[in-house]
């Protein structure tokens, strides 16, 4: 019977590439992150986000070198001087250039939001996802942690830092640092203590996937809304809080501006010159909205629902 | 459910002694004390004080005694305002900022998460892209600038807002809104987002081939799903904003807890800071194990007592 079977050689024929290719039903594969690439280029105000992101960071980098003054150089001839050819920002009280104070002040508050966001988007995220993946004794346990670092005064946190670190933008990053990361681990460990009871992670579960695998490929991509959301919303939070350090005489100490300490610098002399607090405000609405805007696009372009 | 009460309040004792301890070594390891100012006391008199408030005792025995005294509840003397002890002062400051507190965190709920729900389901409208313009701005614009333009123009050029203390009504317009811009964005775009996501789920179509009238599938079906990160960050919010903000206090002359307790860091008052500390880590943790009651209430899948 079996020898019946084999088919000499002679009756095989060679197919045709055109006839070889007509069953395909391929394309060419994408990783996950080069298909939330495609998705992302697709959103042009995300794009528009990312340009003008990448924009204010080449400035707060190189926008100091091309400027003739410098953050600190006081003239107390010119103070006060409403916006002019020499000055494109005005002076402020000392008689400091405004232009270049915020694009000094630009630094800190980049460098504070960047920090911010990646302790946020590293602790926080995977922090709250193994606390609300984990559970019961565990989730208990690190929740408590999370409750004692949010109850601790940030300001006498602040204050100690400073004494250890010597007042600064160091100490002012990780006072931020180390805390700014618990307001994101409670919204994603909410999100996953209800997505974790979906069929889809029993699912996994059942074909043997790890816990891991099932924590970073199937809940935290599925609660990107939310982290997203609060990701936008902490990084200027994070910015304020320099400013309410600085506020109360704990931030970046002067003549070193920041974003914030330049706001509440202007208050003062609202009534008489307005650009002073108008310039650095700004700047922040102008970088906060180009993060929202990106992280729009990105909560579009990650959700998993939505791949192709 | 009464087992898991019991271990809980039993952490939430734990995580209550872990603060009062944290915070009272740092407060003493930061430098400069209560009485130590620019012109020094005298001597002796500094002995007397010193002895009177136990400051002359090693600071593990400091500690111990504190950790005795506030297990009664009596959270001692302050040392900057004579006459005073700290349960005095929060009894006095704590009604008044969880006042402006209390309205700010209703007008975050009451206007949050409509406008949210309505975002979403107009997705990429005009009405959409309206709200989270002003959802932006709301996020943009730090509490302390908008408070000081709030003063600048309706109370110091258009004189139609009152500016300091809480008499009347009108009195709270400037400070709420200042309070609540930032969490009233936050929670308005929260929900958009996890309402966008949960309309999208199969058993919200379920909901609508079984015939449910559209309000009972988004009240019922969509909302309440949508509603836990919402809740996760609203439940220790109201335990922040009702214990007050220093910044809005300042500007609006309010004389509330967030004032009171940076001015007492500041002067090193050891026994308001630990006390309004302490105050604020039971409000705090006791919100946080509502957040977590309402969990399994709303999604009854989640089980914590396991």
């Amino acid at each position: 019977m079996e020898e019946n079977m084999k088919i000499p050689d002679y009756m095989w024929e060679t197919l045709s590439r055109e006839e070889k290719d007509k069953e395909k039903i391929d394309r060419p594969v994408m990783t996950y992150w080069q298909d939330v690439w495609r998705r992302l280029k697709k959103n042009y105000l995300a794009m528009i986000g990312l340009v003008t992101i990448i924009l204010i960071f080449l400035i707060a980098i190189f926008g100091p070198y091309l400027s003739s003054y410098t953050f600190s150089d006081q003239d107390l001839e010119i103070t006060n001087q409403s916006m002019s050819m020499k000055h494109w920002f005005g002076t402020d009280s000392h008689g400091r250039d405004l232009l270049i104070r915020v694009i000094h002040g630009a630094r800190v508050s980049l460098t504070v939001a960047v920090v911010a966001s990646i302790v946020n988007f590293f602790i926080g995220i995977v922090y709250g996802g193994i606390s609300g993946y984990m559970g019961g004794k565990v989730d208990n346990i690190m929740m408590r942690i999370v409750d004692i670092i949010s109850t601790i005064p940030l300001v006498l946190y602040a204050i100690i830092l400073m004494v250890v670190l010597k007042r600064g933008l160091s100490s002012v990053i990780l006072a931020i640092g180390t805390i700014y990361w618990v307001r994101m681990a409670r919204i994603v460990r909410g999100q996953i203590l209800s997505l974790k009871e979906l069929e889809y992670v029993l699912a996994a579960k059942t074909l043997g996937a790890s816990t891991w695998r099932i924590l970073f490929r199937h809940l935290i991509p599925n609660a990107m809304g939310p982290i997203i959301v609060t990701m936008t919303m902490m990084i200027p939070s994070a910015i304020f809080t320099e400013s309410f350090l600085s506020f109360i005489g704990l931030g970046v100490s002067a003549p070193k501006p920041s974003w914030g300490s330049l706001a509440s610098d202007a208050l003062g002399g609202l009534t008489s010159y307005p650009y002073q607090l108008f310039f650095p405000s700004i700047a922040i609405c102008i970088t906060m909205l180009a993060f929202n805007f990106l992280g729009d696009g990105l909560r579009d372009a990650l959700d998993p629902r939505l791949r192709k | 459910m009464g087992r898991f009460i019991a271990k809980r309040f039993i952490s939430m004792l734990v995580t209550l002694l872990f603060v009062v301890t944290i915070t009272f070594f740092l407060m003493h390891a930061a430098p400069g004390g209560p009485f130590s100012r620019e012109k020094a006391l005298p001597a002796p008199i500094l002995k007397v004080i010193e002895e009177r408030f136990n400051l002359d005792k090693p600071v593990y025995q400091q500690y111990l005694i504190y950790l005795k005294d506030v297990a009664k509840g009596d959270l001692g003397p302050s040392f900057q305002r004579v006459g005073w002890t700290v349960n005095e002062i929060i009894e006095k400051t704590f009604p008044v900022s969880a006042k402006v507190g209390g309205v700010s965190v209703l007008l975050v709920l009451i206007l949050g998460i409509p406008i949210g729900i309505v975002s979403a389901l107009k997705q990429n409208k005009w009405q959409d892209q309206l709200a989270m313009f002003f959802a932006t701005l709301g996020v943009t614009i730090p509490s302390f600038v908008i408070g000081t333009l709030i003063v600048h123009i309706f109370s110091t050029n258009l004189r139609i807002l009152p500016s300091n203390g809480l008499s009347t009504w009108k009195h709270y317009i400037g400070p709420v809104i200042a309070l609540a811009g930032f969490s009233l964005s936050f929670v308005a775009r929260l929900t958009r987002s996890s309402m966008l996501e949960v309309m999208q789920q199969d058993y919200i179509r379920t909901a609508r081939a079984k015939g449910l009238s559209e309000f009972t599938v988004l009240t019922k079906h969509a909302l309440k799903n949508a509603l836990i990160p919402v809740i996760s960050y609203v439940g220790p919010l109201v335990a922040a904003i009702l214990t007050g903000s220093f910044v809005v206090e300042r500007i609006f002359a309010i004389s509330g807890m967030g004032k009171y307790f940076v001015e007492s860091v500041g002067n090193r008052d050891y026994t308001v800071i630990m006390g309004v500390t302490v105050f604020y880590a039971i409000f705090l943790v006791v919100m946080v194990f509502v957040v977590d009651i309402l969990y399994g209430l709303i999604d009854p899948r989640i089980k914590l007592d396991r």
